[in-house]
């Protein structure tokens, strides 16, 4: 499982690289929202792979923390999400006035020589 | 009550611009006054705040902590006041006071909700500078860069967007290489409490330090970014030229708040207590730093326009702050911080004033007419009513004279005490033998910075001021004019006061290397007890 999770976060965040290098801003936004959740898959995974471990609850007496899947990352995750899912917008509307106003799509606002 | 209510101010200069920032979005547009009234409320509150929490701070008993939401110490957010973040948030006060008169008559109107941001920008960067969880400064940055975005956008035309796009892409990659760092220190240590982590990073296994280091590796490349440290500062001259005036000295602000970024954890982190690991990082930010002040010299002389030109001097600034810090050496880092201070209001200033002096050349309001046609917004702002302010001419020539002063540290002004006594902490025992090469090599590079800046800004205002003919008295608003006087009559009182203020620089900068009175304060600040808890027990 270790690989599969290391596999495919190294995929997702090369594809998302390279994405973010392309010329256009269609490319660049693709990459960073891959970039993004290779990041959040990231952060969830450094509370450590378990597999069957359930939520941290309050039962009776003191919990054992080792018995829980750390809470702490999910909380991580959860408030980088919706950051990532903030800024992510932001950025698509300043890309749409940037094509509105220069009329291409173009990271430079311009098109390139040919 | 165990607590007196003075405890409570630490969490205010987060609080009051964020609830100042919601009040001003349902605020009708067209009603000037009022927004910029609340928001002047607001920054002026923020000013008092900050200067009472340098006479809490300045006090005897060292850090003062806030326990946000009454948990404990390495469990819930950690809210901490020493004596450099109180000068921080007094120093952000000051600017954002200056910035937001100056834009009272024009840049505030063409757009909307400059005020909202605004708050939500003062509210970000006095968070970051408050908190001491790692994760809770991610959000603040995020915060304060969210607000940046909007704001350098403010007042729409395809120049902003271009340097917009520019700036938010690197910013957006750089607050992912964060987020990966804070997995990897959390990881490897367990903790995000700067304290807990600099406790905890002496106790640990081989293998986990390693993981740390690469998570504080990640961490520094985020803080760089907006530090400016080259190679990672590319996007910023651009952004400071293209963004308009008092959103541009805002930001000379957020520059800084990279390199106290760095300054903060690094200190507490890698101090001599860290063990194996104790001064990680610290060769590279001298490195760094050293490479950073070439490169915005360089910049500096092959610019010749006004806004560039003050991006690089923000450069060469950062550079220079960060060669101190790398460094490693307590008398230093307090030159540093007065340095900071002095090139901070110098290059603020600098940039509320360049577009006054553009003025001269061209008459003021095409820039304006632009913007708003740009922007498309349905009512035209009121002409700015007035003659102006007499003389104008010579007021701009000397505001221009004391910024050139300060940021290339001619004397008599701060940038010379600054600087001299950089070079000076850094010859310290006076014995040239003892004296490292590296220091040398800084001091030539400080030399040789001051030196590209005296050049030019000496070709910009001799092209400016001295032109023949064309220079045609420029129309002055006493807003526009108050705001660059009053800074610069601070960096005058600076000036005059270098005394005193060197005393106090000099405790932050001892309180900063003594990690152990952080940990103790932090990790044992005690709760407040629940009024319901309270009578369960009884």
């Amino acid at each position: 499982m270790e690989l599969v999770i290391a596999l495919s976060i190294g995929i997702l965040f090369g594809s998302g690289i390279w994405l973010l290098l392309r010329p256009r801003t269609f490319q660049v936004i693709m990459g960073l929202m891959m970039m993004d959740y290779a990041v959040n898959l990231f952060i969830f995974v450094m509370g450590r792979l378990r597999v069957d471990s359930p939520p941290l609850t309050l039962g009776s007496g003191p919990p054992d923390p080792a018995a829980f899947a750390d809470p702490l990352p999910q909380a991580l995750v959860l408030t980088a999400l919706v950051i990532g899912f903030a800024t992510t917008a932001l950025f698509l509307v300043v890309m749409i006035g940037s094509r509105g106003l220069t009329g291409t799509d173009h990271v430079d606002g311009e098109e390139p020589p040919r | 009550m165990s607590m007196d209510w003075t405890q409570h101010l630490i969490v205010l200069p987060v609080l009051l611009p964020l609830l100042c920032a919601a009040l001003l979005i349902p605020v009708d547009e067209r009603r000037h006054r009022l927004k910029f009234s609340i928001n002047m409320a607001s920054v002026a509150a923020l000013l008092a705040i900050a200067i009472a929490l340098i006479i809490r701070a300045d006090g005897a008993d060292g850090p003062q902590v806030y326990l946000v939401a009454n948990w404990a110490a390495p469990f819930g957010i950690t809210l901490l006041v020493d004596r450099l973040s109180a000068m921080m948030l007094l120093l952000t006060g000051i600017l954002a006071g200056a910035a937001l008169i100056y834009a009272a008559q024009r840049w505030s109107r063409i757009g909307v909700h400059f005020h909202s941001l605004f708050q939500f920008l003062l509210m970000g960067i006095n968070g970051a500078f408050l908190t001491h969880d790692l994760f809770n400064l991610f959000v603040f940055f995020e915060v304060m860069l969210a607000a940046s975005y909007g704001l350098v956008l403010h007042g729409y035309n395809a120049g902003r967007i271009r340097a917009g796009l520019e700036f938010i892409a690197v910013n957006l990659a750089a607050s992912l290489v964060f987020l990966i760092g804070l997995a990897l220190i959390y990881g490897a240590s367990g903790t995000l409490n700067l304290s807990d982590l600099a406790q905890r990073v002496a106790h640990l296994g081989e293998i986990d330090l390693v993981l740390l280091k690469a998570g504080m590796a990640a961490l520094a490349i985020a803080f760089l970014v907006k530090g400016a440290m080259w190679p990672l500062g590319f996007w910023l001259p651009t952004t400071y030229a293209a963004a308009s005036p008092p959103v541009a000295a805002m930001l000379v602000l957020t520059t800084k708040m990279g390199v106290y970024a760095v300054l903060r954890v690094w200190t507490l982190v890698f101090s001599e207590a860290a063990g194996e690991a104790s001064g990680f990082g610290y060769e590279l930010l001298l490195y760094g730093g050293m490479v950073t002040i070439a490169f915005g010299a360089a910049g500096m002389l092959a610019t010749d326009t006004a806004g560039r030109m003050a991006g690089y001097a923000a450069i060469i600034s950062s550079g220079t702050l960060l060669a101190a810090i790398g460094y490693g050496n307590a008398q230093l880092v307090t030159a540093a911080l007065y340095y900071l201070v002095a090139s901070t209001i110098a290059v603020g200033t600098f940039m509320l004033l360049i577009e006054l002096i553009e003025r001269i050349r061209s008459p003021g309001a095409a820039v304006l007419a632009l913007t708003v046609e740009a922007f498309a917004i349905e009512e035209t702002p009121e002409e700015p009513i007035g003659v102006g302010i007499p003389a104008a001419l010579a007021f701009l020539g000397l505001a221009f004279t004391g910024c050139a002063l300060i940021i290339t540290g001619l004397p008599p002004l701060a940038g010379f005490i600054g600087k001299f006594s950089l070079i000076h902490s850094l010859l310290g025992s006076g014995e040239a033998e003892s004296i490292a090469g590296v220091a040398w090599v800084l001091i030539a590079l400080l030399v040789f910075s001051g030196f590209a800046a005296i050049i030019a800004l000496l070709r910009f205002g001799v092209r400016t001021f001295w032109a023949m003919g064309r220079v045609m008295p420029p129309r002055l608003q006493l807003t526009e004019a108050a705001p660059v006087g009053a800074l610069l009559l601070i960096a005058l009182v600076l000036t005059v006061s270098a005394g005193p203020a060197f005393e106090y620089l000099g405790r932050a900068s001892e309180e900063l290397h003594q990690t152990g009175r952080y940990v103790e304060a932090v990790l044992s600040a005690p709760t407040v007890p629940s009024p319901a808890y309270g009578r369960e027990a009884m």
